[in-house]
């Protein structure tokens, strides 16, 4: 379960990204956050992430106060969750598979576990049989798969997603929507940033709409 | 425990990869970490056989105690009792029969002794103490002028003082050049590290987001600059041993031209380790300080 109470994210310079920010997100929802470029989509989900800390508010995930934390604790916050960006994040000196590993070597699972684990979620995401290709041979749409394998390797009990179907056609955006919503299915709570029409269309999923950094 | 080994493992893994990646950028590293470890430990070894031809060369570091003309063999017995429980090392006696010999066999002295109406020469006592520090040897000196019968107790103290002297000030030429190329080696691991995180900026950006502590992202970095360190000393101790061979022959001769007897000493194992050791902290230390400045932009 996610709570957010009147979250505010300042940036250097004055711009306010996010402002007076208030919801709640149950444990298995499914939630999109939309609006126009620059409405704040990206800062709440970097927010919910830890990836941002938030200049004034509260954050509360699965009963911890993300605002209250160390600094020495937000690494180990960051492994509750799965996150796929907009352009990937993906590492070019590397195979799929060990772009995928990165989040288990992090956690420190013994190598042999690792490639098991890893395979698996290549598999789910339909990547098992390019585990050994380097992402730049890959298309935008399968690069994107990629990256939602690395975010559920951890198996998180939380998926976040930072305009995962931006850069895509219409038939990729398709299949990684089905993709989120297959992990939705059982049991992952699903935040996505988009502007993309089709996810309310076809999930009618709970929807935070931002305008110029404010709920609408 | 099991996490701690696997991800140190990896760290290291890591480590030996980038090496190895760039066998020309390593190689080139190796060297001038290499070369600015030799100096020093050519240095350290040089001395270390200075100060052990010092303790060969004969007549340097010796006390002589010359016996009263009229001492008894009693007196002298008691002089050698004093002397084993009062010094660790070597002492002979000398009696004044064989001091006399010896004159006489001189060139050109013969006619000379054949001449004296009795021999002038004392008993005596030649001491080579094993600790050869001016001071433990000028105060050994002192207390054998106040035993019974002594005459005389001679000590080279001034050469022995100008050969500590100048081994003194050389150790402290030394250790300022290991300061200064030390500081070279750790900027050259500071460099290098830099280097790999800038080419590493992407991987680190993503490892941070997704939950890398710090002590994961700076690990690989320390191994790194710690492996480079111990293989550049490695190679200085090879470079050493070297040119100490090479050495070897020639300052054998220049011995035997003195009448000394000498091998050049190499460095053991132990300092090799040490010298492996000392590269391995160094560039532990320019890794540390790289990583913790280059680091912060990621913040």
């Amino acid at each position: 379960m996610i709570v957010a109470s009147n979250l505010c994210k300042r940036y250097p310079g004055g711009y306010e990204a996010v402002k007076d920010v208030s919801f709640v997100i149950e444990a298995g929802q499914m939630l999109l956050i939309t609006g126009h470029s620059g409405a704040g989509k990206s800062t709440l989900v970097k927010l919910i992430a830890s990836i941002e800390v938030p200049t004034s508010g509260s954050l509360v995930v699965n009963g911890q106060n993300l605002s209250a934390l160390r600094r020495s604790a937000i690494p180990y916050v960051r492994r509750h969750f799965g996150m796929v960006f907009q352009d990937q994040k993906l590492l070019f000196d590397r195979s799929a598979l060990d772009n995928v590993m990165l989040p288990l070597q992090i956690a420190g699972l013994p190598r042999r576990d690792a490639i098991r684990r890893a395979q698996a979620a290549l598999d789910k995401v339909g990547l098992l049989a390019r585990e050994k290709a380097n992402p730049i041979v890959l298309s935008g749409g399968e690069q994107q798969r990629l990256a939602i394998a690395r975010a559920v390797v951890n198996r998180p009990a939380i998926l976040l997603a930072d305009e995962p179907t931006g850069n895509l056609d219409i038939d990729s955006a398709d299949e990684i929507l089905q993709i989120f919503a297959a992990f939705h299915q059982v049991g992952v709570t699903v935040v996505v940033a988009t502007h993309d029409q089709h996810w309310i269309e076809r999930y009618r999923p709970g929807v935070l709409r931002l305008d110029h950094g404010s709920l609408q | 425990m099991r996490v701690w080994f696997a991800q140190h493992r990896a760290a290291f893994v890591s480590a030996v990869r980038r090496l190895w990646s760039a066998p020309l950028n390593t190689l080139l590293s190796l060297l001038v970490i290499g070369i600015a470890l030799t100096l020093p430990a050519f240095g350290y070894v040089v001395l270390d056989n200075l100060n052990e031809i010092g303790r060969n060369v004969s007549g340097v570091q010796q006390i002589s105690l010359f016996m009263k003309i009229d001492a008894s063999s009693k007196e002298v017995a008691e002089i050698e009792n004093r002397l084993r429980q009062a010094t660790t090392g070597k002492w002979r006696f000398v009696p004044k029969d064989e001091a006399l010999k010896r004159i006489q066999d001189s060139e050109g002295m013969a006619d000379i002794v054949a001449s004296l109406p009795r021999n002038p020469l004392p008993d005596a006592f030649v001491v080579e103490p094993t600790n050869s520090d001016p001071e433990a040897l000028e105060i050994l000196r002192k207390e054998i002028t106040g035993w019974p019968a002594v005459a005389h107790v001679q000590l080279d103290s001034a050469w022995v003082k100008r050969f500590d002297a100048f081994l003194r000030l050389a150790t402290l030429a030394l250790w300022m050049l290991a300061g200064i190329f030390a500081a070279g080696l750790i900027a050259v691991t500071f460099n290098t590290i830099r280097l790999q995180v800038m080419a590493q900026a992407a991987e680190i950006e993503v490892a941070r987001m997704i939950g890398a502590t710090d002590t994961f992202i700076r690990r690989p970095f320390y191994y790194f600059g710690a492996l480079q360190g111990a293989l550049g000393g490695l190679l200085a101790a090879a470079l050493v041993v070297g040119a100490l061979k090479l050495l070897a022959g020639p300052v054998g001769e220049l011995m035997a031209l003195y009448g000394a007897s000498f091998a050049l000493r190499l460095p053991g194992t132990a300092e090799v380790a040490a010298l492996a050791g000392i590269g391995a902290f160094l560039g532990w230390l320019g890794a540390q300080l790289s990583v913790s400045l280059s680091l912060r932009k990621f913040d």
